[in-house]
């Protein structure tokens, strides 16, 4: 067809075949016969397990092979001839099948003609309707199964036995045992057209080459020895193994060819077995595996592939890196979002080349004279110079000793590793990297301590906690990189999230209860607390009082806020704080939950979660939208500065007798349990008399179920009611709840009031005993209690039955997210995977690397979720009040707002979210 | 044929480009055909295409496909078409 751009060569398939022992011998250098490795010169054996045609590994020394030196000869393989065969661990499956498939006698696969046909028919079906290797498997299965059945050969006539397999390797013929070498004898009577049937190609998967033969011997460069401080060698546990190997090798050849009784040279030829079994894998069940002297079990070639450790998933799908730094992370309010703070030590070895010229070759000889440990006059941390890179490519260690000779010899055209200063630009990442927000760019601050310290505020787009976390950092080693990461990886490019286009960095926890604390009604401070709260923000000089009593002058927390709002921002908004549902302005006025921004001075309602969190800050999503990343960082730097001061002064704190209400009221939710379980009660005589009324769609059963659910469930949110009523707004729970800072008043009510109905499925619990869920109840018994319901507290305690309902629920949340967890996180790496280089190009359109057009407009519209208003290019309400000069009714504003799309989802979003940290906080302690 | 999938609802319009306009589309939006998305000569909503015209639909057509979109209101795609 036509030709692919841009791609020159394509993978169309990737073959996997069987190594004969032809191919062994001709891809051998040498054979190797005896087990030793090095003479007493140090230079290794001819034949031997080190011998030079496999390649070098000391320097000096040149390859037998192919002349090259250490770096230039990739090693070559060589080969053991095994005096007698043994059976490949990697392929006893595959061999049991063929065995158990085959004629014990002609060796022909034990279907006729017309069945083998048929399958090779149906595999040819597969392949052309573009079935892929795993279809074409069921097929070949399939196949395998039918000729197993198969009792009598229909070619020979032969009566077959029953083929069994003795883990790991052993072969047995109702019960009679199958040397490798019958085994091997066996299938290399099979004939090729039988195999195709079975799927295996037989011109490069000969059955008989599943026993091994020859072994292959990996190149010395695969298996190197180290030599010790001692001068002692330490040879490879791959060596260690062909060792093994070859002397058992040695004694079985010797005693074969003596003759030797049979008994003897089975022996041999079962630990030979071994041998090879646990040189490819020394975790076979079934066989203890090999040791080292000291008992530590050998590292042979499954175990270097296979695991966390293993070549694929450490050293092929993640690699270590140069520059880059890991430590626990820990917050400073104090830092700007866009810096970082990073520990001396760390700084001392983090290194940004810089290139020696003209301009700056004073100045680099001045921070090589200082050492690679250098402080000033005060002791404080002054950067080093680590390495000086010289034109030739050599570099040069900067020491104590030697920094002012170095210096000297620094000339133009020179690279210095400079050690790290404040405002170099690093990256800085937390896993799992989930989105373009969990690796962003920073600016350092070497500070003291050991840990990697940031603002809080940039806690939510790494999901990051200060409960031992770590977050890796990488510097930054060219001119472009640094460009490119500062204008497109910069914290405060990233305020606004592509994914829903609102704010992911914002003000967390305290931040929102400060905000409440400092906005709410009419909270005023007087002198020295506003001095205090405002020399955060490194002011000088107070605003005036807006409040004056006789001698004293108050300043209020509204005013105090406006001091870090733009001169010209005009803004409303509900609160966080507002009842649900409450839209009539009076009322919400009442409670100060309606924010008027006018002219940069915040008029009324309370500061909360709605303006300043992150996720549903609407000033934050202003000021990033309308006046600019660089204004927003400058307001979230200074009102988290602001408010850390606001609650200092104010002071916080919650304990359990928060949750505290009078007798009378949990007299009055106790009532109003009793009440519902009474209703219960009825519903279920109602049901047992068949008088309850069928609903539509459901059965008798499901009728009973739904209306008892509804009628519980109605009574866990009328006890949280009663309990909430005595909760007010000074109650530091509810101030926090409410405001949006931490916990729901779900939370609450449950400490407070009553837990509520417990359910696995959705379902009330109903699994445990026969008809019942514990022996506690009868048989049969529907009422509340009997199917989980939980009417107390978690402050009061539960019942030992509560108790046992309760954890089943909590069982049912906890697989959930293991589950969940697990699933999402594969989906999102095959979404990944099939998008990564997916890119916008110039024209709009979304193309992959081969420059094919995978969208003519970037999602169809060409917007760019992070810079559009809830999903639109345009917020026409806002050109028309820029236009206009005239703001539309907020109230008008808001209803509209809530019921587009946009605004549902977001807050959906932010619910879940809540919930999966609850959730989280759940997990038994000690995971980190 | 049994149903005519062009008449869903959920199947998007389909036309076929007459050769000036294929040329017209490719210049604008500065492509080549083999930089489309692409379109199975045995597709359905190609077939009825065919039956339509009366004629087959030789590889290297291009087919433009309208459909409405949540975030753009309508959109346009062009599809290349391939072998069976
Ligand atoms: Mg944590
Ligand atoms: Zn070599
Ligand atoms: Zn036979």
């Amino acid at each position: 067809m036509m030709s692919m751009r841009g791609v020159t060569k394509r993978i169309r398939a990737i073959k996997f075949a069987l190594l004969s022992p032809d191919e062994i011998r001709k891809m051998s250098q040498t054979k190797v016969i005896t087990a030793d490795t090095y003479d007493e010169d140090g230079f290794p054996y001819d034949l031997g397990l080190m011998d030079s045609h496999l390649g070098v590994i000391e320097p000096g020394l040149r390859c037998k092979t192919c002349g090259g030196k250490v770096d230039e000869c990739p090693g070559h393989f060589g080969h053991i001839d095994l005096a007698m065969p043994v059976i490949h661990v990697g392929y006893v499956k595959e061999l049991k099948k063929l065995l158990q498939a085959t004629c014990r006698k002609c060796g022909r696969l034990l279907l006729t003609r017309e069945q083998a046909a048929d399958y090779m028919k149906e595999m040819e079906n597969v392949e052309e309707l573009g079935g892929d290797a795993t279809e074409v498997q069921f097929v070949t299965r399939e196949s395998a199964k039918e000729a197993t059945k198969r009792q009598r050969c229909p070619w020979c006539g032969e009566e077959q036995k029953k083929i069994t397999l003795d883990k790991p390797t052993t072969f047995r013929e109702e019960g009679h045992k199958l040397t490798p070498k019958e085994v091997r004898e066996r299938l290399e009577k099979v004939p090729n057209d039988d195999l195709r049937v079975l799927g295996i190609e037989p011109d490069v998967a000969r059955p008989e080459w599943m026993i091994l033969t020859a072994l292959l011997v990996p190149p010395v460069t695969v298996r190197p020895s180290i030599t010790l401080e001692s001068g002692d060698r330490s040879e490879d546990d791959l060596t260690h193994k062909l060792v093994d190997v070859l002397r058992i090798n040695q004694r079985l050849r010797e005693n074969r060819d003596a003759g030797a009784p049979q008994l003897i040279v089975e022996d041999l030829w079962e630990l030979l077995q071994y041998h090879v079994t646990t040189y490819f894998d020394n975790q076979t069940s079934g066989i203890p595996p090999a040791r080292h002297r000291s008992g530590r079990p050998l590292k042979t070639l499954v175990q270097r592939l296979k695991g966390k450790e293993g070549r694929f998933r450490s050293n092929l799908s993640g690699k270590r890196v140069n520059f880059s730094a890991r430590t626990v992370i820990s917050p400073d309010p104090l830092l700007s979002i866009n810096e970082v703070g990073v520990p001396v030590e760390a700084a001392r070895e983090l290194t940004v080349p810089i290139h020696v010229q003209n301009y700056n070759i004073d100045m680099v000889k001045e921070w090589i004279k200082r050492g690679p440990i250098a402080a000033s006059k005060t002791g404080d941390y002054i950067a080093g110079v680590n390495y000086v890179i010289r034109a030739d490519g050599r570099r040069i260690r900067v020491t104590d000793k030697n920094a002012d000779a170095v210096a000297e010899t620094v000339e133009i055209g020179f690279i210095v590793e400079r050690q790290l200063v404040d405002g170099d630009v690093v990256l800085f990442n937390r896993q799992p990297s989930l989105h373009r927000m969990s690796m962003m760019a920073h600016e350092v601050r070497v500070m003291p301590n050991k840990t990697f310290r940031f603002n809080l505020a940039v806690c939510p787009p790494y999901n990051a906690d200060f409960d031992g976390d770590e977050m890796n950092l990488h510097v930054l080693q060219s001119e472009e990189a640094r460009a490119e990461a500062k204008i497109l990886m910069r914290v405060q490019e990233h305020i606004l999230s592509p994914r829903f286009g609102g704010p992911v960095i914002g003000g967390i926890h305290d931040h929102i209860t400060a905000a409440f604390l400092l906005t709410h009604k009419d909270a005023r401070f007087n002198k020295v607390e506003t001095t205090f709260i405002l020399s955060r923000l490194g002011m000088s000089g107070l605003p005036k009082p807006k409040i004056k009593e006789g001698d004293l002058e108050f300043w209020t927390g509204k005013q105090i806020f406006s001091l870090v709002l733009p001169k010209d921002l005009n803004l409303s908004f509900k609160s966080s704080i507002a009842s649900k549902g409450v839209t009539n302005p009076k009322e919400l006025r009442e409670e100060d939950s309606l924010v008027i921004i006018r002219n940069g001075q915040l008029i009324t309602g309370t500061i909360d979660e709605n303006a300043v969190g992150a996720f549903k800050g609407k000033i934050v999503d202003k000021l990033a939208r309308d006046y600019g990343s660089e204004m927003a960082k400058k307001f979230i730097d200074k009102v988290t500065r602001l408010l850390i001061g606001a609650i200092m002064v104010k002071g916080f704190t919650t304990g359990i007798d928060d949750e505290d209400i009078p007798e009378e009221a949990k007299k009055q939710i106790v009532d109003q349990l009793k009440v519902a379980a009474e209703k219960v009660k009825q519903l279920v005589e109602a049901y047992k008399a068949g008088e309850l009324e069928q609903m539509p769609g459901r059965s008798l059963e499901e009728t009973l179920e739904v209306e008892a659910m509804k009628v519980l469930s109605r009574a866990r949110e009328q006890s949280g009611e009663i309990a909430g009523k005595h909760l007010g707004m000074t109650n530091s729970a509810v101030i926090m709840a409410r405001s949006g800072a931490r916990g729901s008043m779900l939370n609450l009510s449950q400490m407070a009031g009553c837990i509520g109905q417990q359910a696995v499925r959705g379902e009330r619990l109903s699994r445990g005993y026969w008809n019942r869920t514990l022996p506690h109840f009868r048989k049969g018994d529907l009422g509340a209690e009997a199917k989980g319901f939980v009417k107390s507290s978690y402050k009061s305690g539960l019942y030992p039955t509560e108790y046992f309902f309760h954890s089943m629920g909590g069982r049912e949340g906890l697989v959930d997210t293991a589950v969940r967890t697990s699933r999402s996180g594969y989906m999102q790496r095959r979404l990944i995977n099939a998008l990564e280089d997916l890119k916008v190009k110039e024209d709009h359109t979304v193309r992959n690397t081969a420059d094919t057009v995978i969208q003519f407009k970037f999602g169809e519209d060409g917007v760019d979720p992070s810079r559009s208003i809830q999903g639109d290019a345009v917020d026409i309400d806002d050109v028309l009040q820029d236009v206009l000069g005239e703001e539309p009714s907020w109230k008008e504003r808001m209803t509209f707002k809530e019921m587009t799309s946009y605004g549902l989802t977001e807050k959906d979003m932010v619910v879940e979210m809540e919930e999966e940290e609850a959730e989280e906080e759940e997990e038994p302690a000690g995971e980190e | 044929m049994k149903f005519n999938v062009l008449e869903h609802k959920l199947v998007p319009e389909h036309r076929v480009l007459t050769d000036k306009e294929s040329e017209e589309v490719l210049k604008a939006l500065r492509v080549t055909k083999d930089q489309l998305p692409k379109i199975r000569g045995i597709d359905p909503a190609v077939r009825v295409l065919e039956k339509a015209r009366k004629a087959p639909i030789p590889e290297g057509t291009i087919i433009k496909v309208t459909r409405i979109s949540e975030t753009a209101g309508v959109s346009e795609a062009y599809r290349l078409v391939v072998g069976r």
